[in-house]
This record gives structure tokens, sequence and C-alpha cells, in this order.
């Protein structure tokens, strides 16, 4: 006998919806929804009041690419059950507001894996799609567009849409990394993977600069399902380049999650705390704590996936002004030379990153029209928020990515320009083509409209 | 694993506390208003590994179809293990004070329908002499305030009438808990503007309650702060308690 059905569809509630970065604010007031059935009224309903809205999941999009150009969002992850599981094969279908965290919790008892997972388990599975996201193992699997079967998508203009390589297959092509524009995604299936366990055999080794990573990455990618590199971009001189390279494959082990409990950051620091003496001492304790030579250790999979998760809300950290991440592929030709050129750039600019995630990407393709990853090699790097960020360091960045003809990520950027995006994914004006006209994005409006 | 009856299983502290026991293989009886969303609940709790789910659509305000509704529960179920009593509203308040049928319908949902459960419940889980009752009450039935006095005069009436219903049964082995949430981030109390500190989840609350029905507990305030707040607030005087924005 719960109310708030259709009454009260357009009243906000609760904690405003913000972009991970937190950087550009401001939040915008996010509208729940709680059942599937909801959603078409609550588009109308925001489309009449406000011009418009967009599905906003977890928040967990770096820059604008979650917020509504017209300023109220639906925030989906009330909407967070299974529909259908068939264990015996691994299918699943979830509603969008489910996370991949929950997911797992489900899954992982009953021998199954998410073929595809980010650096945090606190995406919902609508953003796995909307995004096209990708994960350790692009070089093997791809992102996550290429294991979905098919999903349900509400437009304002439409009546409900199943959408799957042979049912609406345009709006399947183009919702893949769509970034929400396309309609609201309601629900998803998709193709588990089996495992054995559920740990994961991970390999740590240093390496002294780029060249042996990339010795390292051909080498040893091809035969392990993960691969990753950290480099620590403090590292001057001799040692720039320096860096741990990670990789891991499921084992048949069970491993008890770990016991201790996550941590919360409780408030925003009035400064910055991610920046200066502190990160070089620690990148240098970090890089030190690796051996040099290979060795192996089973670990529960959360902690190998979901480092930062142990820390919840570590966005805090970089202060009220925020942060943004710099996540770009180059292409594999001359990838050993343009992200030296890029990490360079970086040192040089003084308002460095502290440490950089590089990993390699595969041939598989997408579905996706606008799917982030090419072959080559994807590099991402926080940056706290400062002014010199869009005057000075980004265009030295966008320029190597330029020439490289590599592109940017969407779904973690608040900066790149309308003529670099065009540029980057060509295939935007399809997209465009197909969007749904009570659905708009900041990030979408910057780039096709300026 | 346990035979669960939930009445109001749609609403979202209910099907909280059913994912958690899902996990186990537990089985389950849904009683809501709604076909459609009790079938998604049902749905969802069956992929979670609940080995039995069974939707009974009711509008449990009809007291006087209860019986046939613990009839169908009783073919399924030998015994039950927890009933969980969820259901509920919360209308406009300010309406409830002028508006003698809003005042009336906010009595009979929280109130009437669930002692009415309750009396069904207690007779028929007496008979096998084991089982809990878990009642969703509030804090806001501990004491009568401005803000919101016809909403929690039901949840005084059903906090004291689980008082003595627990006293009845424990004897004949069924336990009665009160369940006293604060405010909960759900459908009920979306679009009303709450303290953001003091709304919980409603998962964290199932968490609580699961919990709290394992251990046997007479009373849970979840989140916890609830207890000591609300010890305060029962030792205010009425006339400083009628000052305060409450």
């Amino acid at each position: 006998m719960t109310a708030g059905d259709s009454a009260r569809a357009s009243d906000p509630s609760r904690a405003d919806a913000a972009s991970w970065g937190r950087f550009p604010g401001p939040p915008q007031p996010a509208h729940d929804v709680y059942w599937r059935a909801q959603v078409p009224a609550q588009i109308a309903a925001l489309r009449e009041r406000f011009g418009g809205t967009l599905a906003h999941g977890n928040g967990r999009s770096y820059g604008d690419s979650c917020l509504a150009a017209s300023g109220h969002v639906i925030r989906t992850t009330a909407m967070d059950r299974f529909v259908a599981a068939e264990w015996a094969r691994g299918r699943v279908i979830v509603e969008a507001g489910l996370t991949l965290g929950q997911l797992l919790t489900v899954c992982v008892p009953r021998g199954w894996f998410l073929p595809v997972l980010p650096g945090t388990q606190f995406v919902t599975a609508g953003g796995a799609v909307a995004n096209d996201i990708h994960g350790k193992n692009h070089h093997l699997r791809g992102t996550f567009g290429r294991h979905v079967e098919a999903f349900g998508l509400l437009r304002s203009d439409r009546d409900a849409l199943r959408c799957a390589e042979d049912e609406n297959r345009d709006l399947f092509r183009a919702t893949i990394g769509g970034l929400g524009i396309t309609g609201v995604i309601t629900w998803i299936e998709l193709r588990l993977m089996p495992i054995g366990g559920n740990a994961i055999e991970v390999t740590n080794r240093r390496f002294a600069s780029l060249a042996e990573f990339f010795a390292l990455s051909h080498a040893l990618d091809a035969s392990h399902e993960y691969a990753v590199a950290w480099i620590d971009c403090l590292a001057r001189g001799g040692a720039s380049g320096r860096g741990v390279y990670t990789i891991g494959k499921h084992a048949a082990a069970q491993i008890a999650p770990r016991s201790h409990g996550r941590l919360r950051v409780p408030m925003t620091p009035p400064v910055s705390l991610a920046g200066g003496l502190s990160l070089r001492a620690f990148n240098a304790v970090y890089y030190r704590a690796h051996a040099a030579t290979r060795r192996s250790t089973l670990r529960h999979y959360e902690p190998f996936f979901f480092p930062l998760d142990r820390l919840l809300e570590w966005n805090r950290l970089y202060g009220p002004a925020g942060f943004q991440q710099f996540q770009c592929v180059l292409p594999e030709a001359d990838a050993t030379l343009s992200s030296r050129e890029l990490l360079g750039a970086v040192a040089a600019s003084g308002r460095g990153s502290f440490l950089a995630v590089m990993k390699r990407c595969g041939t598989a393709e997408s579905p996706g029209l606008m799917s982030f990853p090419l072959p080559g090699v994807s590099i991402a790097l926080d940056f706290p928020q400062h002014p010199e960020l869009a005057s000075r360091v980004f265009p030295r960045l966008d320029a190597i990515v330029r020439a490289a003809g590599g592109r940017l990520y969407p779904a973690k950027d608040a900066h790149m320009s309308g003529a670099d995006f065009r540029a980057q994914y060509p295939s935007w004006e399809r997209v465009e083509a197909l969007r749904d006209p009570a659905l708009d994005s900041r990030f979408w409006q910057r780039v096709t409209r300026s | 694993m346990k035979r669960i009856l939930i009445l109001g299983a749609t609403s979202a502290i209910a099907a909280a506390c059913a994912r958690r026991w899902a996990a186990d293989g537990s089985h389950f009886f849904l009683v809501g208003r709604s076909a459609d969303k009790l079938s998604q609940v049902a749905d969802d709790l069956a992929a979670r590994g609940a080995g039995l789910v069974e939707a009974y659509p009711l509008d449990l305000l009809r007291t006087a179809e209860h019986g046939a509704m613990f009839d169908r529960c009783g073919t399924l179920f030998t015994q039950i293990d927890v009933a969980l009593i969820a259901h509920g509203r919360l209308s406009d308040q300010a309406q409830c004070r002028r508006d003698v049928g809003a005042a009336l319908a906010e009595f009979d949902t929280n109130a009437t329908s669930v002692i009415a459960l309750m009396t069904g419940l207690g007779a028929r889980m007496a008979a096998n002499g084991t089982g809990t009752i878990a009642v969703i009450s509030s804090v806001a039935g501990d004491r009568g305030r401005e803000s919101n006095y016809p909403y929690g005069a039901a949840k005084a009436a059903v906090t004291a009438f689980c008082a003595g219903q627990r006293a009845w049964l424990g004897p004949q082995g069924v336990h009665v808990l009160t369940i006293k949430p604060g405010p909960v981030a759900t459908p009920m109390t979306a679009g009303r503007r709450l303290p953001p500190l003091l709304v919980a989840t409603a998962d964290r609350v199932a968490r609580d309650i699961v919990a709290a029905v394992d251990r046997g507990s007479a009373t849970l305030y979840t989140p916890w702060y609830w207890r000591p707040i609300m010890a305060v607030v029962r030792a205010l005087p009425e006339a400083l308690l009628r000052r305060l924005p409450l």
C-alpha cells in the first residue's frame, strides 16, 4: 500500500544526483523510479515540467555525461531487481538499476561471473551498457556490450521496445555506448561467464620503464584473462616510466571474502588531500613493495577488481572543487611513442596526476556505435580540479591524442571539445538521429552543439 | 530455510528483508495489492535463491478476505516461521487534520488492518506453537507530534497491540517483534524533505530486522540511534514537546 506512484512522480526526493568527479557541478534533483511501469510517466512528467530528462544510475560517470541538460534526472537505482535467471546456462535478466556488485554477490556462488568488470562494482547494469564499459580483460573479451543479449528500452515516442542484434538493431547498436540519450534502459539480458571459484591468481611485477611495460604486455597479456599496469607519474629522471604490471586469471579455489569492512570518507575536506609530497612517498613505497620478479598469490575477486571500493566515497578526498579524469586510448601502431609523449607532458605540466592506469585494448569489436576502446593502449589519469587544466594542461594532452589518432572516453570526460568528439566518434550523427527528443545530457549538449 | 509470510510484500523494506531471507532458499507467501508488482518481487526472489514463491494479490484493507488468504497460505506451509507485516501509508498529514475520511483511512491502513492480521495470525500461529510475528510500527508511534500525529496515532496503536500480544503469545512459543524504523528512503517517503543524515536505506533497516528476528528481540529501533533519540523524546514533558518543531 505504498504511495508515490504517479501522483508524486515529479517531486524530486532525497539526495541530489552528482557525477563522480564532482566537476562540473552542480548536483541535480533526482526523481526516483521504483518500478519499470513508472518510467514512461516519469519521462513525460519531467519533459512537461523541465523540457527533458536523462536516466542516472549510481553516479559513477566522472564528468557530465550522467547529468541532464534539463537539470533533472530520473534515478534508476531503486529499480534493482532480477527479472529472470537461468542459472543452468548463465543467463540473467536484471533491471537497469542493479549494480554489478549486487549481481556478483548472487551469481558468483552459483559459479558465474560477469565477463566484463570495470574498476568499481558500484556501477549499474544500465550505466554499463550506456557507457559500453571495458575492463582488465578487454584484450580478450572486448566491451560489456559484447555480452548483452538484449535490453528493454523506453522512449517517449514509442511503446516499450526490446532491442537485440535481430530486433530493433539500429537502436541496439546506438544505445550500447549511447550515453543514455536513445531511451531509458529498463532491463538487460546478460550472458555470464563460468568460473570454478571466487579466487583470482594474481601476479604483480614491477617494471622500470615504459618500454619494459610494453614488452611485458606483449609477452603476457594474451595468456592471462586480466592485465593492467600502474605507472608512477611522479617519478623523475631515470625512474620515469616505472610502474607495476598486474596480471590475473580465475582460479578454481574458494577464498573467504575479506573480513574487514569498508571505510568511508566521512566528509569533504576543505582542500584536496590528493597532492604533493605524500603521494610521491606513497608511490615510491608502492613501487618498492612489488618484486622485480613475478610472484603469484591467490586473492578474492573483490580486492583484485575493486581496490578503491573499500574506501567509500574516496572522491571526497579531492575536496569541494572535485577532480577530473583524463582517459584516452592511443592506437597500437605508435602506442609506445605516443604514450611516452603523453606521460612526459603530464609530468611537465606540474599539475601531475600522481598515477596512471594503463591497459592494452584488444581488437574485439563492440556492437556499440560509440564504443570507446580501440586496439591500442588506454591511459587513465586523475587530476585535482584546477583552472589550469582547461587553459593549459588538457589542450596539450588533447593535441597528443589527436595527433596519434586516439580518442577520449566520454564516461570520464568533463572537458573535451565538440570538434574532438565529433572527429573521434564519427558515428555520433547516427546516434543523434535516434536520440529520444525527451532525453539529453549536459555532455551531449556540450559536444554536439558547440 | 524459513517459511515466510509477508503482508505488504511490495514495500521496499519488506522486499529488502525478503532478499536476505531468499539467499538461504527460504519459501515465501507474498501478499500485496498490486499483482504486477508482486510478480516482479516474486521473480526477483526466485532468481536470488528462494525455494518457493507464491504471490497472492489482496488489498489488506479487505479484512473479511484475510481468512481465505490465511487458508491458502496454510495449504502451502505446514507452519509459518516468520510473518512480516509491512504495509503502510503516509498520506498528506495536513489533509488528515481536517478531513475525517483521510484521517480514518490513515488509521484503517496503518492500524485497523494490522490489528486484524495480527489477530488472525495470533490464533493460527499459537496452534503451531512456533514462529515470529514481526510488525513494522514506527518511531512516530512513540509520541504524538504536530507533524504526523494521524500516522503516529495508528502506529502507537500497533505498538501497544504488539506489546500485549507478545505477552499473550510468548508462553505459547510464538514471538512478537515490534519494529520501529526512523525515516527510510522508500516510495512511501519519496518527495518528502527529510533530514538526509537521519534517513536510512531500506536494506540497512532490513539487515537489522532479519537479525532481530533471529535474536528474538522484543522491540527493534532501526537504525540503532533511534533508541537513544526516542528515549529522550519520550521523556520530554508535553509542554516542551509541543513547542519543538518535530
